[in-house]
């Protein structure tokens, strides 16, 4: 058990300081030692960009117009991304827990500390249980680091229990993709965006959270197309949108399905597609029946005549393309949403065409490679199935151990910390995770956090949750290693080391296959760089559904990517999933869509209200999301001087008419508390968001963390929690909070 | 090539403002302007670039002459020997573009990055927009990629007529119209017009006002 160190000593020590442009990065005419092309470390777009080098240090940044993806342009994040190395708060070595030293956290030689983590490991797993042991990881990982951490947990420290933060990001879109199409992969890349008649935004904040996407959906609109946003908020890409349907949050299915309803009575659906290329559409037609646009209106708080409007406009469209992100999947029913958004889209038959696609957002920056190759609690490599005997057979093969050897199943990450409540879990190894600020009710995260036996937390800053931690060690920034990522589109690129990491920080690859040394369990963790952990990786996803054996880093360098499926090394890789007459290992031509029969299947996606409905006590509908300027759990991006002065605190939006009824006024503060917590927030008040509901950004820790208060209800098969909506109540703030 | 300020398509995202404090010629100082129009109402921003005029009335109220205009038509940074500071130039600018850096006594501006445009480069603060708010590029290329908007580079100040080597984008079929979160709840609706009439006349094409 280990208790956070008093927090003015801990910030001294560890931050979050601000680093501005400062020394050889403010200098004019420094000639760079490298200008290195690579991809931001930040969303997943994974705009490329040259860090320009001096000294291995990275001062600064230039365009990287070659890139077909963003050919040059960036976010705010993007520009001041350099100003996250040679950092005042960078982990420059090993440290222990040590409550005599102020910080309470003291330096430790790194092999003594990796030593001290193996014991523990080993005792943990003695006592309790291999399973007692968990791992938590992430999608801004790279693939190649992603993989190993699967086989880490399986192989070296056999445990079942490994997660990721992918959970709170792009589970429910998998899931969904995966029962309706049986792949799960963004079914084109951008530039079919650009010829789209409608393009169709659900649950998208795309100018804040996906910026560069921006570009493509405006110059769809000067092609003239029409764009649709449904979103709570006016959010920028709504401002100038053709339709804007204000939807109440966690109402989404009942739009789809009103949509829907609307598109059968007039025809408006793609008959010949249907009957040849999917099945079930009987059984949804006959669901969405009830579905008339009067209940779909009553339901979603949005009028009856802009639902009419967007079926009629989406019904009669002959090219499309349908994006949906977190503002949709956040639900304790967002794997439903997923299904009701892709029936639109299956009976319009615009889909595996150019100009007709279907994509999530994703959010991470290897948000879709993190999720394929088994960091995931129920996934081996190639977007296997853990509980598959064919699949484990074949990667037990692969890793050189009895496919009995292998656990099962483990438990997604929110689970993990019941178990931890429960008893069943005694100690965590964390990395590129910051869930005491990004899971929801985390007040109770950190209880359990506290009520780990044994913590070890591999990072590059000491993130909040780290705070916790017995051992800390130091990782690897982006720019410090090579490996691989697979972005929004799914294309496979390269991410290349600019700079040496610092002080006794290492590779996190490095650091795993350390620890695995040091329980004696090194077999298989013997690589010597990313590019071996790839050619493994190639080969434990041959044959699989997400087959990357035909990529090799030399060719990702002369094409700028490869979108996977890629299954031979002649073959170019595959923009576009679902043509027509495409082959796919499962259906193996029998059609486009990843089932023996090739056929899509529709999903019957019945409405049910969130877990937290507001009542007399807690009335207002709380949603949670993204600023431009930040990222995540900000661990990076709260440490960057000019992108914390751009929006340097959360604050909450109301509307003007919600704020008259409160009696406050733009500026004030306010005190919103819901059933797991409170926070003291200044007021925004803009007229940009429905009344009903208020919006608070979650990037802050501690006292300004919004997670306090959201509920950590789930979705039952995406376990994705249900961030977009849980009951608040608001009232101006006397002061004494 | 020219530049083309297109503000219907700015989210306020400020890549423009972060990436111009990273030009060589300015570091750590950004040269745009990044404004909410009226964020109580609207999340519509607009940037403000220098907008190189023809004749720039910043230069033509220098007491010392210190602002001086390219040969293609670039109006720079005041001279350092020259400028005293007086702040002539941020008052008489009609675009707010100058800025006053009392840190170095000199009046500051964007210069479109002439390191980079002199070289073949297009400006740091066009080469990341986003949405492409800010377009560096030819006129033919814009035309074909902006068929809903015109280019506008004259512009009326009072008496005041003044003509621009940047260009303002501005819609052929009609202003925006201003949308209030509630129009489309079936609730009343607060409207609002905003109406600036600093744009020449004739920029929209009156038939095809829908």
């Amino acid at each position: 058990m280990a208790t956070v160190p008093d927090s003015s000593e801990l910030f001294s020590s560890f931050g979050p300081h601000l680093n501005y442009t400062s020394g050889l990065s403010l200098e004019t005419g420094v000639e760079p030692d490298a200008l290195v092309k690579t991809h931001c470390c930040f969303c997943g777009q994974q705009c490329g960009i040259q860090l320009k080098v001096k000294n291995n240090q990275v001062i600064g940044f230039e365009p990287r117009e070659d890139f077909p993806f963003n050919k040059g342009m960036l976010c705010p994040k993007g520009v001041k991304r350099y100003l996250q190395g040679s950092h005042p708060d960078r982990l420059l070595s090993a440290y222990t827990r040590d409550p005599n030293v102020p910080g309470g956290f003291s330096p430790l030689p790194y092999d003594e500390a990796i030593n001290r983590v193996a014991a523990e490991i080993k005792r943990i797993q003695s006592t309790y249980g291999n399973d007692a042991f968990a791992v938590l990881t992430g999608a801004s990982l790279t693939t190649e680091k992603a993989y190993l951490m699967g086989k880490f947990a399986r192989v070296a420290l056999k445990t079942a229990n490994i997660d990721y933060n992918g959970r709170l990001c792009m589970v429910s879109a998998g899931a969904g993709n995966k029962k309706a199409f049986g792949v799960d992969r963004a079914g084109n890349p951008w530039s079919d965006i650009l010829g789209a008649e409608v393009v169709w935004i659900s649950g998208a904040n795309i100018a804040e959270c996906a910026p560069i996407t921006t570009n493509y959906v405006w110059q769809a609109r000067e092609n003239g197309a029409k764009i649709i946003v449904v979103d709570p908020r006016i959010t920028p890409i709504a401002r100038t949108c053709d339709l804007f349907l204000p939807i109440k949050p966690g109402r989404d299915i009942a739009l789809f399905n009103g949509i829907l309803h609307l598109m059968i009575e007039n025809n408006w659906i793609d008959n010949e597609f249907i009957a040849r290329h999917t099945t079930g559409f009987n059984d949804v037609a006959a669901h969405v029946k009830d579905w008339t646009p009067k209940r779909t209106a009553q339901v979603t708080g949005v009028s009856e005549r802009a639902i009419r409007q967007a079926a009629e406009w989406w019904g009669e469209a002959k090219t499309s393309f349908l994006l949906h992100a977190r503002g949709i999947e956040h639900h304790s029913h967002g794997v439903q949403n997923v299904l009701g958004a892709i029936n639109m889209v299956l009976a319009s038959g615009r889909i595996g065409r150019e100009y007709c696609g279907y994509a999530t957002i994703t959010g991470q920056a290897n948000g879709q490679g993190g999720r394929e190759h088994g960091q995931k609690c129920d996934q081996l490599p190639g977007g296997r199935d853990i509980s598959n005997p064919e699949h484990r057979a074949f990667i037990a093969n692969i890793w050189g151990v009895k496919p009995e050897e292998l656990p099962g199943a483990g438990v997604d990450a929110y689970e993990i910390f019941r178990k931890v409540d429960r008893g069943e879990i005694k100690g965590l190894l964390s990395i590129c995770f910051n869930p005491k600020v990004s899971l929801p009710d985390n007040n109770f995260i950190a209880r359990m956090l506290d009520k780990l036996e044994f913590y070890v937390a591999i990072d590059f800053f000491l993130n909040e949750t780290a705070h916790h931690a017995n051992i800390v060690l130091p990782g690897s920034l982006q720019e410090e290693d090579e490996g691989t990522v697979t972005q929004i589109e799914g294309r496979v690129i390269k991410i290349n080391k600019a700079v040496e990491s610092p002080g006794a920080a290492r590779q996190d690859w490095r650091i795993i296959q350390d620890i695995a040394s040091g329980i004696g369990r090194e077999r298989g963790f013997t690589f010597n760089n990313p590019g071996e952990v790839f050619e493994e990786l190639r080969r434990a996803s041959k044959g699989g559904i997400i087959d990357y054996s035909g990529i090799t880093y030399e060719k990702i360098d002369r094409q700028n990517g490869v979108f996977w499926p890629c299954p031979s090394e002649d073959h170019p890789g595959t923009p576009r999933l679902f043509e027509p007459n495409s082959w796919n290992p499962v259906a193996k031509g029998a059609g486009p869509f990843y089932f023996p029969d090739g056929k899509a299947r529709f999903n019957v996606a019945p409405y049910s209200p969130p877990a937290e409905d507001v009542d007399e006590h807690y009335p207002l509908i709380l949603t949670t999301g993204r600023v431009v300027s930040q990222f995540l759990s900000g661990t990076q991006t709260r440490r960057i001087g000019p992108l914390v002065d751009q929006y340097p605190e959360p604050r909450i939006e109301m509307h003007p008419q919600l704020a008259a009824k409160l009696g406050i006024e733009d500026g004030d503060l306010t005190l919103v508390e819901s059933r797991r917590g409170n926070i003291a927030l200044k007021a925004m008040v803009v007229a940009t968001i429905r009344p009903d509901t208020v919006f608070v950004p979650y990037h802050w820790a501690g006292k300004r963390s919004i997670n306090q208060l959201t509920i950590s209800a789930q979705d039952p098969i995406s376990k994705i929690p249900e961030f977009k909506v849980c009951a608040v109540r608001v009232t101006k703030a006397t002061g004494n909070e | 090539m020219e530049f083309f300020v297109d503000p219907n398509r700015c989210i306020g995202c400020q890549a423009c403002v972060q990436a111009c404090s990273e030009c060589e010629t300015h570091k750590g100082h950004s040269m745009i302007h990044l404004e909410y129009v009226d964020r109580a109402h609207s999340v519509q921003t607009a940037p403000v670039v220098c907008m190189h005029c023809d004749s720039p009335t910043c230069a033509e109220v220098c007491p010392a002459d210190a602002i001086k205009r390219t040969a293609d038509g670039v109006v720079q940074t005041a001279r350092k020997p020259r400028c005293i500071a007086c702040n002539n130039c941020v008052l008489a600018c009609p675009f707010g573009v100058p800025k006053m850096e009392t840190e170095f006594k000199l009046m500051m501006k964007c210069d479109m990055c002439y390191d980079r445009t002199s070289a073949g480069k297009r400006p740091m603060c066009a080469t990341v927009c986003p949405s492409q708010a800010l377009f560096f590029g030819t006129r033919e290329q814009i035309e074909q990629l902006r068929p809903r908007s015109n280019a506008v580079n004259r512009f009326v100040f009072g008496d005041q007529t003044i003509t621009t080597k940047v260009n303002m984008m501005v819609p052929k079929y009609g202003r925006a119209e201003y949308v209030d979160v509630t129009s489309a709840m079936g609730e009343q609706t607060i409207g609002k017009n905003i109406t600036l009439n600093i744009l020449m006349d004739g920029m929209y094409n009156e038939e095809d006002v829908q």
